[in-house]
């Protein structure tokens, strides 16, 4: 009942903008099709957050949420498309091959596809965030923070940009703290509360006493909260979910973006694009620092923050080695964006394998 | 007073009254959620039930979503006919689709005619197979096949999850958790230019055909039915339990693995980890609203289906949340079962007493 009210709420505060701003509004819609719930809090709760910049903005918006990756993401794509939408955002990975059958048969509408590779026309683009970046600073207060030196890892599918995130994760904790091991579970899931507590569990049980997520829901921090040991919200800033146990999160937000590419469509100035952008273009955002990290922690994460955002510092700067001692990355140089899209190894003190 | 009485016979005219009966009470109690809501009640009717149907491509795209609706429902009225509770048509849906799509994948980078009537038969032989086991377990071994069949679906998704993330992931494919995409002769041909409609809809009608035939012409029919009412005058009559147990299980699997063939060759042209939005738990409700019979099915599965795409029409143009959709499939099923309960029993008004 409450999220309820809390929706129309939000609903009726959007509604209401959009008749002010009604008179100046332009004629593009955009589209935006979810594959969770609106109310998840994680990934597709951001996506909407940015929706709603766009309303902000004076678009006319349209979304449909829960679209399962089965056959039913072309219907919805081709209705989209079919019903005057001039952009249409798909913001999950399964939605990469209908995105490009549908924006084959539909020329004049522009197609967004987060997080995938595949641009086979060019009304196509894809969008992505360097996660990574935000990642790097979540492994420095990791590392300062743990005491037990094991650090908990709840994992999603074993993609590159799932191993890009645990690599720069472990990489930033080593540095501030050499002798701390990254214990992964994969729970072969985007949002499933049920698992992502069963592995928060297994992984606190095995001695971990900070606790970070590749998955979607609030389930991870409430655990790790009831058995005191530290945690860090995951797409949104989760820390009403956690009080205690969040000492930061990752924000994806993707409101700068969907203005500026609806924006580009109305001007008549969209082109076919691949955007990866990280904090420093504010796609990547971190949220409040918690007050129980030390404050020369705070300052150290602060800076970080702002050398990550103007380039001075990159996540995979070497020397990077692998698990067997290989060397990936040579003293002095940075891992270059086609090693970052390909990444399939784990370096080193990372335990255990990659998945296959 | 009101008193309840037991009927001597279940009424022939409410049996096939009450899944009409069912329809209707979801829309009044569908419109008066859509009023609580804030919606007017009758454009969201509309919107869900006659908009997503409009046109060409809409009606073509209903007939692709029932099509798998209705192929499983019929393989399930073999099973609950004869009082065999196959819960897990979306386990032998699955590994149907595993099946198939493993040998489509043998012939990715392969054309040739033959290909596709070996990608069906394989689906087929692999619901069989995943069916097969709640079956030899009941007959030998006296388990449930309601917990079998049911357990058994996790266990064809975490199989699917293992080989789309692994040995079958696209090696091309950056190790996202999908197969490469199978080559066209491995497709269920399109029947018309443009919509996404396809052979696989011919399986279904001939799934209708030749369950009537089997139910209303064949002694197994009869045999089903008479196992359906009571097992013991089955036992009596000496009809051999277990082989027709084993048999409706296997028509049901083969049926279930079917759908998911006419998905990943239809549709989907790969295999990934959502082949199906769970088609085969969305069937029970099908086989039931068609009173297990072929002609009520196919009339099911097209109300069911309009409810799936009812619901992404409704949130598109009136931002409805999607998921009403299966509140409307929840609520169809519970006006059905609550109305079956004047097929037993009458309701009679006698005099007011203090």
């Amino acid at each position: 009942m409450h999220k309820f009210f809390i929706r129309s709420f939000v609903s009726s505060l959007v509604l209401l903008f959009t008749f002010t701003v009604a008179a100046t509004a332009k004629d593009v819609k955009a589209a935006f099709v979810y594959i969770g719930p609106t109310g998840d809090h994680g990934w597709t709760y951001q996506h909407d957050v940015g929706r709603k910049a766009v309303e902000a903005a004076g678009f006319k918006t349209t979304y449909v949420e829960g679209v399962p990756e089965s056959a039913d993401a072309e219907r919805v794509l081709r209705q989209l498309a079919n019903s005057g939408h001039d952009v249409i955002f798909t913001t999950s990975f399964g939605y990469m091959n209908p995105t490009n059958k549908v924006a084959k048969e539909f020329p004049n509408v522009k197609f967004e596809h987060a997080t995938g590779y595949k641009r086979e026309h060019p009304n196509v683009s894809t969008y992505a965030a360097r996660f990574y970046e935000g990642r790097t600073i979540l492994g420095t207060i990791a590392g300062t923070m743990t005491k037990s030196n094991v650090i908990g890892y709840v994992a999603s599918f074993p993609i590159p940009e799932v191993i890009r995130g645990i690599n720069s994760f472990t990489l930033a904790a080593q540095k501030v703290n050499p002798n701390i091991k990254t214990k992964i579970v994969w729970a072969f899931t985007w949002y499933d509360p049920g698992k992502e507590a069963e592995a928060a569990k297994a992984l606190i049980d095995q001695g971990a006493d900070v606790i970070a997520q590749h998955t979607d829901s609030t389930a991870i921090v409430q655990i790790a909260e009831k058995a005191g040991v530290y945690a860090f919200g995951q797409a949104s800033d989760m820390d009403k979910f956690a009080p205690k146990a969040v000492l930061t999160s990752v924000e994806n937000n993707w409101g700068p973006y969907y203005v500026d590419r609806v924006k580009a469509v109305a001007n008549g100035t969209w082109s076919q694009k691949d955007t990866w952008h990280g904090i420093g273009d504010g796609m990547v955002v971190i949220s409040d620092l918690d007050s129980q990290m030390p404050a020369d922690l705070r300052s150290k994460v602060k800076k970080l923050q702002a050398d990550l955002a103007s380039g001075k510092v990159h996540s995979f700067t070497g020397p990077i080695y692998d698990q067997k001692g290989n060397l990936m990355v040579a003293e002095g140089k940075t891992a270059d964006d086609g090693m970052l899209a390909g990444m399939m190894t784990y370096v080193k003190g990372v335990e255990g394998d990659i998945p296959k | 007073m009101i008193k309840i009485v037991k009927r001597d016979q279940p009424s022939k005219v409410i049996f096939f009254f009450t899944p009409v009966l069912a329809i209707f009470l979801t829309l009044v109690a569908g419109g008066l959620i859509f009023l609580i809501l804030g919606f007017k009640p009758f454009e969201a009717l509309k919107f869900f039930f006659i908009v997503p149907i409009a046109d060409k491509y809409g009606f073509s795209e209903l007939l692709l979503k029932a099509t798998p609706l209705c192929l499983i429902a019929i393989g399930l009225s073999f099973c609950f006919k004869s009082n065999n509770w196959n819960i897990g048509a979306e386990g032998q849906l699955t590994f149907g689709a595993i099946v198939s799509g493993g040998v489509a994948l043998l012939f990715y980078d392969q054309e040739g005619f033959y290909i596709l009537p070996i990608v069906i038969l394989a689906g087929a032989i692999g619901g069989m197979l995943y069916a097969s086991i709640p079956a030899i377990l009941k007959t030998y071994f006296n388990t449930n096949e309601i917990l079998v069949s049911l357990m058994l679906v996790y266990v064809s998704k975490l199989i699917l999850d293992y080989l789309v993330v692994g040995p079958w992931s696209n090696p091309e494919g950056f190790n996202f958790p999908e197969t490469r995409q199978f080559s066209d002769s491995a497709r269920l041909p399109l029947l018309f230019e443009g919509l996404r409609i396809h052979a696989g809809i011919f399986l279904a009608l001939a799934a209708v055909v030749i369950s009537w035939f089997v139910f209303y012409k064949t002694y197994l029919g009869f045999q089903m039915k008479v196992s359906g009412f009571s097992l013991k005058t089955a036992k009596y009559a000496g009809y051999k339990g277990k082989k027709m147990i084993i048999l409706v299980f296997l028509i049901s699997g083969a049926c279930a693995g079917l759908a998911g063939v006419g998905e990943i060759t239809g549709p989907i042209g790969q295999l990934h980890r959502e082949v199906s939005p769970d088609y085969g738990f969305t069937a029970i409700i099908v086989a039931f609203l068609g009173r297990l019979h072929p002609v009520g099915i196919i009339f099911a599965s097209l109300v069911v289906a309009i409810t799936y795409l009812g619901a992404e029409t409704a949130q598109i143009f009136m931002q409805i949340p999607k998921y009403t959709g299966q509140v409307f499939q929840g609520m169809i099923l519970f006006f059905l079962l609550a109305s079956d309960y004047l097929l037993f029993f009458k309701i009679k008004f006698i005099g007011t007493k203090k």
